[in-house]
């Protein structure tokens, strides 16, 4: 298969995150739809190596791995502390930090 | 073969990217994500990339995912519907939800035109050549050369990041008092001595209130 | 020693009086007796210093009597140079001599008069200030200094007539006066800058040198030039403010709420006299812009007259002799408008002896009197308080122009020159002897009053020895009760019968009433003339071409008129005591007009005082508080605020708006960069 079949399949992976994080209410999936568009953009990575034959976009793929499992564990960490202090599990309420 | 092997996980990643987005309870969501990287590793796997796609299994879909397993068996949280979400009953309204499915929409519209459009003629199809070997292109030996020489840096900052993230998750989700934290009233630092009498830090002018000390108040 | 260290010393000895009486106040170091006797010693040094002075310049030939000596140099800048320096020539030694005399006189009274009051120590500290700074006025020898004693005279004057300061008349007054010298001090600073910009320095030899070699050198082709005329007449406007000339004289008479020897001094003697010196000293500038000198002649003979007239009418004794000071300032400034520097000048010395004695005897008057002040109250003194009575029969005599005292000489010889001028002056002349007229009408009306008829309760009480005391001591302008604590007059009335140093000071100074004009005899002698001269040295008015029949029809109608004036106060007064009365009901509304001042106060309240709190209401109400207040201040934090609340509403809290807004961000570029191919 080309590569541009790759790099559609990762357009529509990101598009997907996308829209899971503006219309989700619960954190915790939007940190997971947060994952989906990380993870569009791994594929990305990976079928530019390939077609490119040098390790350079997989070794990035493997940075952004590390980067969102760093990432995940701050935020489960948050909302494990959110959920300690009886507040709303949901994005909308969560708003102290507005103007 | 590849083109049958492709489309199957290429399905596989749409649906399940598909059921996150869309199904109502959090730990069904969860799962579907699980689903969506295991066929993502699949696809990696169909790019040559033997490592990457390990790699995506046991760390991602090994370890992250199970740590968002036990978080949203402890936290749980609210499921609704479809419709209910789009609709929404919530102070944005339903218009920015719309909009925002309209958006991402425009996005994808906008990537595919680029990428299958005018990006088609920029890219090599069928990409570069493949020799097997023992450091061939995707093979761990390729790759840990590849982290010990030309991106030695980036490989130290990951650890680094690592590092803080694990200190950090530890702190935020502790619980109050579990480590045995000292009187926070008498400790005195040099800095003390140079605030006026009766005067504290910004924190506690503004009125944040200082950290029980007794375990387990919660819930 | 040089001429002008002993001008240096002068000042020095009242500047240090004031600092060691005021620095007393620390511990109470020095008694509160003793700052009475340390001040008059101050300015009796200071008289002495003078009089070295006067020997000393006496010593140079008669061209170098004008030295100027520099302390530091105050401020020399582009255009300016600024000294700290003194003028000591004939002109400011006369002057010093003329006022650290009588103050040293006023000091020694004032030590009796105060006596057990508590403010003893801050009288005679504010004393010795205004005695510095009228000797640094009139030392000064450029205009920056001027303008310094200028304000520090007013200043002073502020702080002695207020003294009593518990007493809402006597602040009142102050602010008053303070005010109207504001007004004279603000035309004293624009003439100076006329002058300025007229000769481009502010030293005085230098200015007088600039003007008088660009003008044609004969008197008739005076070049009135517009910035001149424009400094002269401001100057005027300081003149006037500071010797209570119409129309900024309302100030003096209310001025006498402060004790006596303030206006002994002040009002008498010398702050008053400080337009009379400023002119002089000017002379140069007004003899080329006639029209100030014109416009100063005019005031002068007007304020004679109305100030005469108002003087008819006073019942408040020193009120009277407030009036009189007018209208002999009046004289004054209407001599050395018209050219009669050395008469002006004698006038003022003569004035300033009979005018203090007036003042002093008023003085112990009053003291009998327990403080009362108003002339219906008293009466028959003459046997009670002998001395007393001499005194003001010796000061009102000078006062009247009655020869062979002091007055008749001086006033006669401003007429005199007056005359001589010719064509409109003639007017003035007229004026002149009409005011003097009413000068010995009012001024024997008032020692009839207080000395002639029934003795009054007070009186009689004093012929037992005793002398009255209110039991309630009370303010006599508004009757309002007060005690004898500080703030207040105290609770010792002194009398110059019983006060040594009462009679000592009156004494020597109706010796100088009576014999001074021996100095300056018509075809005798010359003495203030010749004296004088090197300060006039320029002036082309300087010396009159004396017409010997004037000279003798002046003398002979100035006798006659102040005798007749005389006769006219004790035919109403004495012989006849109801025509007052039958008088005033014959022409109720000129006895209206003269008891009302004029009604000058009520026409400044109408023209000045109300528009000002009409147009400071407005400011404060409606100005202030719809245009500043809302729409300045109000508009600018309003749109200030409604920005940020528009800004503000970005920042929703609400997670997803931000992605959304993320996301949007993305697209754009994405649509930006996908057009560009």
């Amino acid at each position: 298969m080309s590569i541009a079949w790759y790099l559609a399949v990762s357009a529509i992976v990101f598009s997907l995150g996308a829209i899971g994080v503006i219309t989700r209410r619960n954190p915790l999936v939007v940190l997971l739809c947060l994952e989906l568009m990380l993870n569009g953009g791994n594929l990305l990575l990976i079928a530019f190596s390939r077609m490119w034959g040098n390790g350079d976009g997989q070794i990035l793929a493997l940075v952004v791995m590390t980067v969102a499992a760093c990432e995940v564990c701050i935020g489960l960490g948050m909302i494990v502390a959110i959920y300690r202090r009886n507040l709303p599990i949901d994005v909308d309420e969560l708003r102290e930090l507005q103007g | 073969m590849s083109s049958v092997l492709f489309f199957i996980a290429a399905i596989g990643v749409i649906s399940g990217a598909v059921g996150v987005v869309v199904m109502r309870d959090p730990f069904y969501c969860v799962l579907a994500l699980v689903v969506h990287l295991i066929a993502l590793a699949v696809l990696f796997l169909l790019l040559r990339s033997e490592f990457v796609a390990a790699a995506q299994v046991v760390v991602y879909a090994g370890a992250v995912m199970v740590l968002y397993v036990f978080v949203v068996a402890y936290v749980g949280g609210e499921s609704d519907t479809i419709g209910e979400r789009l609709r929404g009953p919530g102070p944005i309204g339903s218009g920015l939800r719309l909009g925002g499915a309209i958006l991402a929409g425009a996005l994808l519209t906008e990537l595919l035109i680029a990428l299958l459009g005018t990006g088609l003629e920029a890219i090599n199809g069928y990409g570069a050549g493949y020799q097997p070997g023992p450091q061939a292109f995707g093979t761990p030996a390729y790759i840990g050369k590849l982290l010990l020489t030309r991106f030695l840096l980036a490989f130290e900052t990951a650890t680094f990041l690592l590092l803080i993230a694990a200190v950090g998750g530890v702190v935020l989700a502790r619980r109050r008092g579990g480590l045995g934290e000292e009187d926070a009233h008498q400790v005195l630092t040099p800095l003390d001595l140079l605030r006026p009498r009766g005067t504290g830090t910004m924190a506690e002018g503004v009125g944040a209130h200082v950290v029980e000390s007794h375990p387990g108040s919660h819930t | 020693m040089a001429t002008t260290t002993y001008g240096w010393l002068v000042l020095a000895f009242p500047l240090l009086g004031t600092l060691v009486i005021a620095l007393s106040y620390l511990r109470g170091a020095i008694p509160a007796r003793a700052a009475g006797w340390i001040a008059t010693g101050a300015i009796f040094l200071s008289f002495l210093a003078a009089i070295g002075a006067l020997i000393s310049l006496q010593g140079h030939s008669p061209e170098h009597r004008q030295l100027v000596s520099s302390l530091w140099n105050y401020a020399s800048t582009v255009g300016i140079d600024a000294q700290m320096s003194i003028l000591v020539d004939p002109l400011s030694v006369y002057m010093i001599l003329v006022v650290s005399g009588v103050s040293t006189l006023i000091h020694l009274y004032s030590i009796s008069y105060l006596e057990e009051d508590s403010g003893y120590r801050r009288f005679f500290c504010y004393l010795n200030f205004f005695v510095f700074s009228m000797l640094l006025l009139v030392l000064a020898g450029n205009f920056l200094l001027l303008i310094v004693g200028w304000a520090f005279v007013g200043a002073a004057s502020y702080l002695l007539i207020s003294f009593w300061y518990r007493r809402t008349t006597a602040t009142r007054a102050g602010i008053k006066a303070f005010v109207i010298n504001v007004v004279g001090d603000v035309g004293l600073v624009l003439g100076t800058y006329f002058i300025f910009k007229h000769t481009g320095t502010l030293d005085y030899l230098k200015v007088f040198h600039a003007v008088e070699s660009s003008a044609h050198p004969a008197f008739g082709h005076a070049s009135n030039n517009g910035d001149l005329v424009a400094g002269c007449v401001l100057l005027l406007v300081g003149a006037f403010a500071k010797s209570a000339q119409i129309p900024l004289h309302t100030w003096l008479p209310d001025a006498m709420e402060g004790p006596t020897p303030v206006s002994a001094l002040i009002h008498a003697a010398t702050m008053v006299t400080a337009g009379v010196y400023l002119i002089a000293r000017m002379h140069p500038l007004f003899e080329r812009a006639p029209a100030a000198q014109d416009v100063g002649a005019v005031i002068g003979a007007l304020t004679l007259l109305i100030a005469g007239t108002i003087g008819l009418a006073q019942t408040d004794i020193k009120r009277v002799i407030a009036y009189s000071t007018m209208s002999q300032i009046g004289y004054m400034i209407m001599g050395v408008s018209v050219g009669a520097y050395a008469a002006g000048l004698f006038h003022l010395m003569t004035h300033a002896f009979f005018k203090a004695l007036l003042f002093m005897a008023a003085g112990s008057l009053i003291g009998a009197m327990a403080g009362e002040q108003s002339l219906e109250k008293m009466g028959g003194f003459k046997k009670a308080m002998p001395f007393t009575y001499g005194c003001f029969i010796i000061g009102g005599l000078a006062l009247s122009g009655i020869p062979p005292f002091s007055g008749f000489f001086s006033k006669d010889d401003i007429l005199l020159v007056t005359g001589e001028r010719g064509g409109w002056h003639w007017a003035l002349y007229a004026a002149g002897y009409i005011g003097a007229l009413l000068t010995a009408i009012y001024t024997f009306r008032m020692i009839f009053r207080a000395f002639h008829g029934e003795p009054v309760a007070e009186a009689r009480e004093l012929e037992q020895g005793h002398i009255h005391h209110a039991e309630v001591p009370t303010n006599p302008a508004n009757g309002e009760v007060e005690d004898t604590d500080v703030g207040f007059p105290g609770p010792v009335h002194a009398i110059a019968e019983r006060a040594i140093p009462m009679r000592i000071a009156m004494g020597i100074l109706a010796l100088g009433a009576t014999g001074i004009g021996l100095i300056q005899i018509p075809k005798v002698d010359y003495v203030i003339d010749d004296f004088l001269r090197p300060s006039f040295a320029t002036s082309p008015l300087y010396e009159p071409h004396t017409k010997n029949g004037l000279l003798i029809f002046g003398l002979v109608l100035g006798t006659a008129i102040g005798l007749l004036g005389i006769a006219i106060a004790y035919r109403i007064w004495v012989i006849k005591p109801g025509t007052a009365a039958a008088v005033r009901r014959r022409v109720p509304a000129l006895y209206e007009l003269f008891l009302n001042k004029w009604y000058f106060d009520e026409a400044i309240d109408m023209l000045v005082v109300v528009p000002g709190a009409v147009i400071g209401g407005f400011a404060k109400n409606t100005f202030e508080r719809l245009v500043v207040d809302d729409t300045i201040v109000g508009g600018t934090t309003g749109i200030v605020r409604a920005g940020s609340a528009a800004v503000r509403a970005a920042q929703s809290g609400f997670l997803r708006y931000y992605a959304a807004l993320l996301l949007l961000g993305v697209t754009g570029v994405g649509f930006y960069f996908l057009l560009q191919s």
